[in-house]
This record gives structure tokens, sequence and C-alpha cells, in this order.
């Protein structure tokens, strides 16, 4: 292990895993943790129950703000496990000196987004500390939820499913840096910041079968494809040209030298769906939205692989990002 | 008419039946070849192009790529990282560079690590954000640490020469700029102690066009004159390569060495003549510059003419700066890989000591270094489908 942190360890990459293998998994082991799932399932399979902190620059961005992220990204990590959430836990560690105003407006953003989830926050606590201890305002959220659907998992991709993704991919990532300090590009990007129940909901209320389901935040699709071949043992194909990615990601990704599929998303998820169910799958999903595909399978070629395919016949792999992202040179 | 988009300007450079008629017409002309040809693309982003749109597959056995060394990055010797680091280390000093230079490992750690010990670095996209941040900053001393081929040289005489003209008086440059004809010349000219480089394998280059954007073709004119080696400047979308690669297997097949642009939509034979005016104003070349794994070659870098050495942090700090020489890592074969001597899988240590998130050596730091893309990109589905 690294002798100190730094931020590649929470890029949701290589550097972040190894961290939490080697100094978190070896303190709290225990069979419902290494799972490794988007939420703990607990309770018998009735309830799933996760934890998410929140930091982001700027607070307020196209498509969302910190309180918006807060209450999707642990609502969403309740979704991803097939259940509906119910209850939330708030925590928020504020730098003194920030804006009543400003809180005020996160706060009615967390208002809105909860009642999408039908959810409700039941405890919380506040922290004041000294002016530079944070930066503005830290949020973390706790939530449990009911589980609608049981079995779905990471560990379960076989040759029967297929690879589907709700949406274009990349919007947060490309959004947020874009709006970074010192990168000075003009776009109306917006991120994809959403809540996924809704369309987790309409999925399981046609009955589909659904083998896998991750919201492909830090790392994109990348890291949760890789995540899937590993976790399952198998070797996941993808088309490269079947990935939906909008003209003003692609042209963000030009620019700076990044890889659309290891960009971060807020309200995108990846899923594996048996062949069978899949055309039903991507008809919900393009209610939802029109950019959903159905982009790759399941093979057993290179075990524990992505494996990218082009539409002039090359392929390479499709790797977990490593480190910060940072734009290329020249 | 049509509002121009951002798509315009490459999609058509990366069309599936265009890549897929020159690779056949390469194969055609390949089976003419008498002997094998390799390739050098000198720089990164040519290597990164040939990675990411797996484009060796797309060729004929005989036809091979051996990855130069023009990764600005990468060839940042430990000696200057250091530097750096010890600058950004200061108290009153704000570091800012660019892009993946942070990830670089000196002998005391990367500029990241520097970061997670207080030190206030920046990386910026564009050298003038570095005015923005002297401005917020009026109580600091700004360094800009400089670095890359003949592309961004004149973006920091530029950024120089407002600092002048406006008089700032808290932006200063610590300079390692180098060129790109100089490492080309040594990499055919010089004599490893390990290794017979003048049994080097390179028989063709493959020029980076956006040196050429600013430098001129005219910067390779020796290379087919005085070496024998064929040099065709192309651009850095898959269809460029691939058409690049077909002139220089074209001028092999009809007996011709000659300097070649693939790239004619923008490079000329002389270049950016402006450009180069603004960096013989404020720069003249370097005695010698070491480059991590090739060693001292001589004149292949820029320094600061001495009438200006009021903006040089190299003189300014000159008391806290080491000029002692570290030597390499001994089990990375960095320099053997820059030299065309080895591929990144004949390394020890590439793929498990040597990783992108921990390199050891230099070809691993940036995504356009020859070992991270091997390590990212991976060849052996090419391998597999000769064996299959």
């Amino acid at each position: 292990m690294d002798k100190e942190i730094t931020l590649a360890h929470g890029n949701g990459g290589e550097e972040n895993n190894r961290l939490i293998k080697e100094v978190f998994y070896k303190a709290f082991k225990n069979d419902i943790l290494q799972k490794s799932e988007d939420a703990a399932v607990i309770e018998d399979g009735k309830l799933a129950f996760t934890t998410d902190s929140f930091t982001v620059t700027p607070l307020f961005f196209n498509g969302g703000d910190i309180g918006k992220l807060s209450v999707c990204g642990s609502c969403n990590d309740l979704a991803m496990m097939g259940a509906k959430p119910l209850y939330l836990t708030f925590s928020v560690i504020l730098e003194e000196g920030f804006g009543t105003r400003e809180l005020q407006k996160i706060v009615r953003s967390m208002k809105k987004e909860l009642e999408t989830n039908s959810a409700v926050i039941v405890s919380g606590d506040t922290k004041v500390v000294p002016k530079g201890s944070v930066d503005k305002i830290f949020i973390n959220t706790s939530a449990i939820g009911e589980i609608l659907v049981s079995d779905i998992s990471a560990n379960a991709l076989g040759k029967d499913d297929l690879i589907l993704v709700s949406r274009d991919i990349g919007c947060h990532g490309a959004a947020i840096f874009t709006a970074r300090e010192g990168i000075d590009i003009q776009s109306d990007l917006m991120s994809d910041c959403a809540s996924l129940f809704p369309v987790v909901k309409a999925l399981i209320d046609k009955g589909i079968r659904i083998t896998a389901m991750r919201d492909a935040t830090r790392g994109g699709i990348s890291a949760v494809l890789n995540e899937w071949a590993k976790q399952s043992g198998v070797c996941i194909e993808i088309e490269e040209d079947k990935v939906p990615v909008s003209e003003q990601v692609k042209g963000v990704c030009e620019l700076l030298g990044f890889e659309a599929l290891s960009l971060a998303n807020e309200g995108t998820f990846v899923l594996a769906i048996n062949k069978k169910d899949a055309i039903i799958a991507f008809e919900v999903l393009k209610e939802f939205n029109q950019n959903a595909s159905v982009i790759g399978k399941v093979s057993d070629e290179y075990i524990g692989k992505v494996l990218l395919k082009s539409s002039y016949g090359t392929r390479r792999f499709l790797e977990t990002p490593t480190g910060e992202l940072l734009p290329r040179i020249c | 008419m049509d509002r121009l988009e951002l798509k315009n300007l490459y999609d058509d450079f990366r069309d599936p039946k265009t890549i897929k008629s020159f690779a056949k017409i390469i194969e055609e002309d390949a089976k003419k070849l008498k002997r094998d040809i390799n390739i050098m693309e000198v720089c990164g982003g040519h290597t990164h192009t040939i990675m990411k749109y797996g484009l060796l597959q797309l060729l004929p056995e005989n036809i091979d790529f051996i990855h130069g060394p023009g990764c600005p990055v990468c060839i940042m010797p430990k000696e200057r990282i250091d530097h750096a680091y010890i600058l950004s280390m200061q108290e009153d000093v704000i570091l800012v560079t660019l892009g993946d230079m942070i990830k670089v490992p000196g002998s005391n750690g990367s500029l990241q690590k520097a970061r997670s010990k207080g030190a206030d670095v920046r990386f910026v996209y564009s050298p003038m954000d570095t005015l923005k941040i002297a401005k917020e900053h009026p109580d600091k001393k700004i360094i800009f640490f400089a670095i890359g081929f003949e592309t961004t040289t004149p973006m920091t005489a530029a950024l120089l020469d407002i600092v002048i003209k406006r008089d700032i008086k808290n932006i200063f440059f610590h300079i390692n700029h180098v060129t790109v004809p100089e490492v080309m010349k040594e990499l055919i000219d010089s004599r490893d102690v390990h290794v017979d480089s003048y049994n080097n394998q390179i028989d063709a280059f493959l020029g980076p066009s956006h040196v050429s954007v600013i430098a001129g073709s005219r910067i390779y004119e020796i290379f087919p004159k005085s070496y024998n080696r064929p040099v065709v400047v192309a651009g850095f979308e898959p269809v460029d390569v691939m058409e690049g690669i077909s002139m220089i297997v074209k001028q092999f097949l009809q007996n011709r060495c000659e300097l070649e642009i693939q790239y004619k939509r923008v490079v000329t034979f002389e270049g950016n003549i402006r450009a180069r005016e603004m960096i013989d104003r404020y720069f003249e070349k370097r005695e010698l510059f070491k480059w991590r794994g090739l060693g001292n070659i001589p004149k292949s870098a820029l320094k600061l003419k001495d009438e200006y050495k009021k903006y040089d942090a190299e003189y300014i700090y000159k008391d806290i700066l080491p000029l002692e020489e570290i030597e390499d890592h001994k089990l990375c074969i960095c320099g053997d890989i820059l030299r065309g001597m080895a591929k990144p899988t004949e390394c020890t240590v590439f793929g498990t000591a040597c990783k992108p998130e921990n390199p050891i050596g230099s070809c691993m730091v940036s995504s356009e270094g020859a070992c991270a893309a091997y390590y990212k990109y991976g060849n052996f589905l090419k391998q597999g489908k000769r064996n299959g």
C-alpha cells in the first residue's frame, strides 16, 4: 500500500480499489461487505443499505447541485440492487462562513429529489468547522430500501447476458471538468444527475429478469464493466460504435484527451440482462431516454477482461481507469 | 450553410471504410516488399493513435512499429522533476505546469506527492492561464515549469512575451523544452554501452504533424539526405496514420528515400514563421540536455537567453537546485525502448512492478508513453491473430 493518500486514491479506479481492499476490507471483513455490491443486502434479503459522501466543485452545476447529487447517489445505489428507497439519514459538515441561502438552495433540491424517490430523511447531523477545514460543504447520506427483486448481483453475469446502457455516457464528468476553474471551455453540457428508481421500477414492473445493474459513477462505464468481468469471471465484449456518446462529450474528450467510457456519470446505469428479456428492457429504457443502447455481450474469450471492438475490425482491451483525470499536453 | 461542428474536423479521418481501404492498399503493396520494414513513429501521439485504434492489427506482418521518444513527460529526467519538486515546496511559490507532468516520479516523488504534502501545484491547459493565477496571488511567485517539444514552445514564448510587455513581477520560468530532430539523430548515431545501437532497427520515420505546423517539415530534410531514412510527416487521426504508412511503403517499393508530407492540410515546409521568430527571440540551445533513458544529447533542448535570466527560475533558485546527475532505475529498459531496441513487453518489470498507477520508468507515465499505451491497449491481440 502507498505510504500516503493522494487524489488518485479516490478516483474510483485501481488505486481506489487497492485502498478499499488493503485498508478497509482488511479491518472490517465480513460476508456482506465482501460481496462488494452497490448496496449491502441485509435482513435475509429483505433490505438494502448504503452510504455515500459528497463533495463537488462547483457546488452548483448545469443539471444539478451537491444536494440533488447526495440524494440521487444513495438512492441510486439502492435502486441498483432492485430496492425501493425508503429512509435516509443526512449528515452535513459546513465550513464557517458558508452562505445560509446557498444551504437552503441545496436543501430544496434535496427535498425535490426525495419526492422523486418517495423517500424521507429520518435523522440528521450538523457540524460546523473552522474556515479552511473543509471545502464549503461536505454531505453524507445513508439510505435503506426495500428489496423488490432479489439476486441482482455483479457476481452473476453469464454467457446468456447482453450488456445495455441507459443513456448517452460521460455527461457529468465532462460538465464538471469544463466548469472547473482554470479550464476555459464554454459549453452547455449538462450533468446527467438523476434518480434511477423510476426507470428501475418500470423494468421490474414489466417482469424483466435483471442479472446485474450498476450506476456508472466515478471511473465511468469502464470501471463498471471491468469490475463485472473480474467479479463474474467472464469476458465482456463491447461494440465501440454502439456506445452512445453525445457530440458535446465527444468534443470535450477530443480537446482534453479523455475517454468518454471513463468519465463519471450520476444518472446513467449499465445493465446485464438475459438475451430473452433484453429487447423488452431496451424498449423500457428507451421510454426514459432515447439514447439507451445495447452495447455488447458476455463471452469467455479473455476471462476478467473487457474487449472493445471497433467498426473496422480491430480490438483492444478497455482497462479500469487509473490516476487523476488530467488533460493531455499536446 | 450548416454550422461547423467539431466532429466535422475529425469524422472523415476516422471513417472505417477509408481505414479499411488503406489497409488493403498497404497489404497489396507490402506483398511486393523484399524485406520487413520497421517504422518509428517518433511522437507519443502517433503511438496513442496506433494503440487506441488497433492499427497494428490492420497491417501485414512485415510492417512493424518502433515506438519513439516523443512524449515530453516520458523523457523528463529525474533531475528536472526534482527541480520542480523543490521549487513547489518553497513557501511562497505556486508551481504551474501542464497535465500529466504532475504524475511523473522524481527522486522524492511526483508533484502530485508534493501537493499532498501541502505544496501549491497546479496544472493548466493553456500556459496563458498562468496570468490569471499570478493576478490572483500577487504575494506569491508563480513558476511555470515549461515542458514539451516544438509544439508547446511557442505558448511558453508567448507567455514570456506578455510577462515582459506588461512588466509582471511574479511569473518565472523553468524551461525544459526539447526538440525532435536532435533526438532522432541521436537514435541513429549513438552507440549504447550495452547494445550496439548502430544496429538500430529503424528503417523510416513517421514524423509528427503538429511539430511541423510550428517548425515546418524542413527540420527532417537531413534524414532522407544524410541518414538514408525516409520521413513522412503525418496527422494524428487513424486515416492520417494509415495514409502515412502507405506513403512510406510506396517509397520502399519505388526505391525512393524522401521527405513527404501527408498532413498537407496544415503543414508547410517553412512552418509558422512568426512562432519560430518568437522562439528565437527568447530561447537558445542548451549545450547538453539529459533525456530519461537516453542520457545527454547535445543541443536537444532550449533555455532562456542570458538577457532574460531575471525570469529564469533555474538562475534565481540556483542555490537550492542540485546539478548532480542521477542514475536511472536499474531494471527499467526505457532507454532501449526509446532507441527502438526493445518492446515494452521485453522489460522484466513491465506490468508487474511497473504499472501506470505506479510507474518506474518514464514510458509508463503518460498515456502516450510506449509502455503505458502497451499496458492499456495491449498488443497480444495481434499476436493472437498471428498465431491463430
